[in-house]
């Protein structure tokens, strides 16, 4: 059987996915203040999976993964259209934020904003339509 | 409470997202979804009630402040226009389960339903001219979802047409809002409503003008640019050709309502006269369309362009009777699209072809649907005492009161064409020989024709109690024609 030599690719992809997700965290927590968001988040996630999927394969990455990606959609949409509504229950016009700051042990300091909730919910959503995509299109040869 | 202006967004939006859980799961998607449209259609009643007896909800989205957040102007057209939405989404749930769609429902049919009825209440409601974009494409893309389903070479390449020419329509749309927003220095529209009057739309504004009512114009299939709608239209299932001739072309010329009587009032002479022209050409070219073909689908999906000919008379004349005109012809239309897009779906499915030259006797075996489908070519032709007759009864008026003499010969003339276009049917389908469908097998239309029996009775009691329904369109009239009303609710200082 024919058997690509790919250890360079191999090795350095990890890595790279590596740190993609690192920064793709980063991406998202920062997203309501600074450069950033769920989108950008979730697209530099989709895209470490993505590079995994084509050095390891795709059945490696399904296996370290199990997550159906399809499903992450309504569950991203759910959360963002939810944050959205729970402003109703304070009498708040639709979409309002706040946010506050709390201490944490190890952290410290740290704002929490519940348009970081938000975000989670585009993040979700946009790694959920990309990976669906991406993969219908790189399955089709069957 | 002002949140009430963003519910017939959100229901529709949350109900598509809890079925795409269900989506495998027909009978629980089909239960669902009635279920959902009907709580939609109470709150979006409860809503026209309350912008009725308490004036126009402004929703300032996220407390942003008006002009630079997000609004969102629940105003009484915007009420019933989104009411109108709710009762032909509820009677096209109701259709649904039994208009053939057999697997397809499992490709995610009810959630791209319900993001449909989402993009078209947002684009009712909203006040900002970008949102306006973002809601085009959010019905949009549930449009293509939908108009894909079910495969098949014809459908596959209607969908691709549909599909370009929308995508070329949104990206004018896009660039001709950044030309506006680097003119004026705003989206949201009472602003721009407010700035555009301050220099008596000058110059460039005019011609920005043009350029979205070129946009709308493609959205809303008037006299050159409908070439795309009648084929595209008839492919997919006839719930879907229902939902798409009774709601998507009418966003189109809703916007082209609210720009046109808001924002670009002041060169009159330009602009609304240009559209008596277009529409007295988009009746004759609709009209001639529908008379030239024998397909039953085909024969309906013409005749929206006539119609929204008739509509955007009335924007053109922009005086109180042919915008009440308007209005009233806009919601009956609306109503009338849905039903003969579903009749025409069972004709075709009992007779097992869509070619009128094919079919014959039909009367003998369905005499109730032959009779449905009469009283609804009268009520879409415009004769007394139907609901179409009131529309176009206000909009002549108003062509006549504004010395319009020919576009008025014109409109009697369509009006008597559709009504020939739409009995061509009736007599080669229905009247003739016994024989003809005589060995076709007797199908059952058994849940198809209920949800039609309710538009059609709602269309009659549109044209029957006109008495009650016209004072809240007249008040709806007044109130677009003076954009100062408007803009102070939106910008109150």
């Amino acid at each position: 059987m024919y058997k690509p030599n790919d250890l360079i690719l191999r090795t350095t992809s990890s890595l790279i996915a590596f740190i993609l997700l690192g920064f793709a965290v980063y991406l998202l927590l920062a997203g309501h203040n600074s450069p950033g968001g769920g989108f950008v988040g979730g697209l530099m996630t989709s895209g470490a999976i993505l590079l995994m999927n084509m050095s390891y394969g795709a059945d490696v990455v399904k296996k370290v993964l199990p997550i159906d990606f399809t499903k992450l959609i309504p569950i991203g949409l759910a959360i963002a259209v939810g944050t959205g509504v729970g402003s109703f229950l304070f009498k708040a016009p639709f979409l309002s934020q706040t946010y506050d700051y709390y201490t944490f042990p190890i952290f410290g300091k740290i704002e929490l904003a519940t348009a970081m909730i938000f975000d989670i919910g585009v993040y979700l959503t946009v790694v959920g339509v990309m990976m669906t995509i991406i993969l219908t299109i790189a399955n089709d040869q069957d | 409470m002002s949140n009430l202006a963003v519910l017939p967004i959100i229901i529709p939006l949350i109900s598509a997202v809890i079925l795409i859980f269900f989506n495998q799961k027909v009978k629980v998607s089909r239960a669902l979804s009635k279920l959902f449209s009907l709580i939609s259609l109470g709150t979006s009643s409860y809503i026209t009630w309350y912008v009725f007896t308490n004036g126009t909800i402004i929703l300032e989205t996220g407390d942003w402040l008006a002009p630079y957040g997000i609004i969102l102007v629940m105003d009484g057209l915007a009420a019933i226009l989104v009411l109108t939405t709710n009762i032909i989404a509820v009677a096209c749930a109701f259709y649904a389960p039994n208009a053939g769609l057999e697997k397809r429902e499992t490709f995610y049919f009810y959630p791209f339903f319900f993001f449909l009825i989402t993009g078209v209440s947002g684009a009712f409601i909203t006040g900002d001219l970008f949102n306006l974009f973002v809601f085009f494409e959010v019905l949009l893309m549930a449009s293509y979802g939908l108009i894909v389903l079910g495969g098949g070479k014809v459908q596959l390449r209607e969908s691709l047409k549909y599909l370009l020419i929308n995508l070329f329509s949104s990206m004018l749309f896009v660039t001709a809002v950044a030309f506006l927003y680097a003119v004026v220095g705003t989206v949201n529209m009472a602003q721009i409503a407010q700035r555009v009057q301050e220099v008596e739309q000058q110059g460039i504004l005019t011609t920005i003008g043009i350029l979205l009512f070129f946009v709308f114009a493609t959205k809303a299939a008037l006299f050159p640019l409908y070439y795309w709608l009648p084929k595209s239209y008839i492919v997919p299932n006839p719930v879907i050709s229902a939902l798409f001739g009774a709601l998507l072309t009418k966003v189109g010329i809703y916007s082209i309502l609210r720009v046109f009587t808001l924002i670009f009032v002041h060169k009159t002479d330009m602009t609304h006269e240009m559209f008596i022209w277009i529409a007295g050409l988009s009746m004759i070219f609709g009209v001639i369309g529908a008379l030239s073909t024998s397909n039953i689908k085909l024969i309906i999906a013409y005749n929206i362009i006539p119609a929204i000919g008739f509509i955007i008379l009335g924007i053109g004349l922009l005086n109180q009777d042919g915008i009440s005109g308007s209005i009233y012809y806009l919601i009956n239309d609306m109503i009338i699209k849905s039903v003969l897009f579903l009749l025409v779906g069972v004709i075709a499915y009992v007779a097992g072809t869509s070619d009128l030259r094919k079919m014959g006797g039909l009367i003998h075996y369905y005499p109730f649907l032959g009779w449905l489908l009469f009283v609804s070519a009268l009520v879409l032709a415009g004769l007394p005492p139907f609901s179409g007759f009131i529309g176009k009864l206000l909009l002549l008026k108003g062509a006549f009161e504004q010395g319009e003499i020919a576009i008025v010969i014109i409109g009697l003339i369509t009006s008597l064409l559709i009504l020939y276009s739409v009995v061509k049917i009736f007599i080669n389908g229905f009247w003739g020989d016994k024989e003809t469908m005589a060995e076709l097998p007797k199908k059952s239309t058994k849940g198809l024709l209920a949800p039609v029996v309710g538009l059609l009775a709602l269309s009659v009691i549109l044209g029957v109690g006109a008495e009650f329904f016209y004072p809240h369109i007249e008040s709806i009239a007044t109130y677009l024609l003076d954009p100062e009303i408007y803009i102070d609710s939106v910008l109150k200082e």
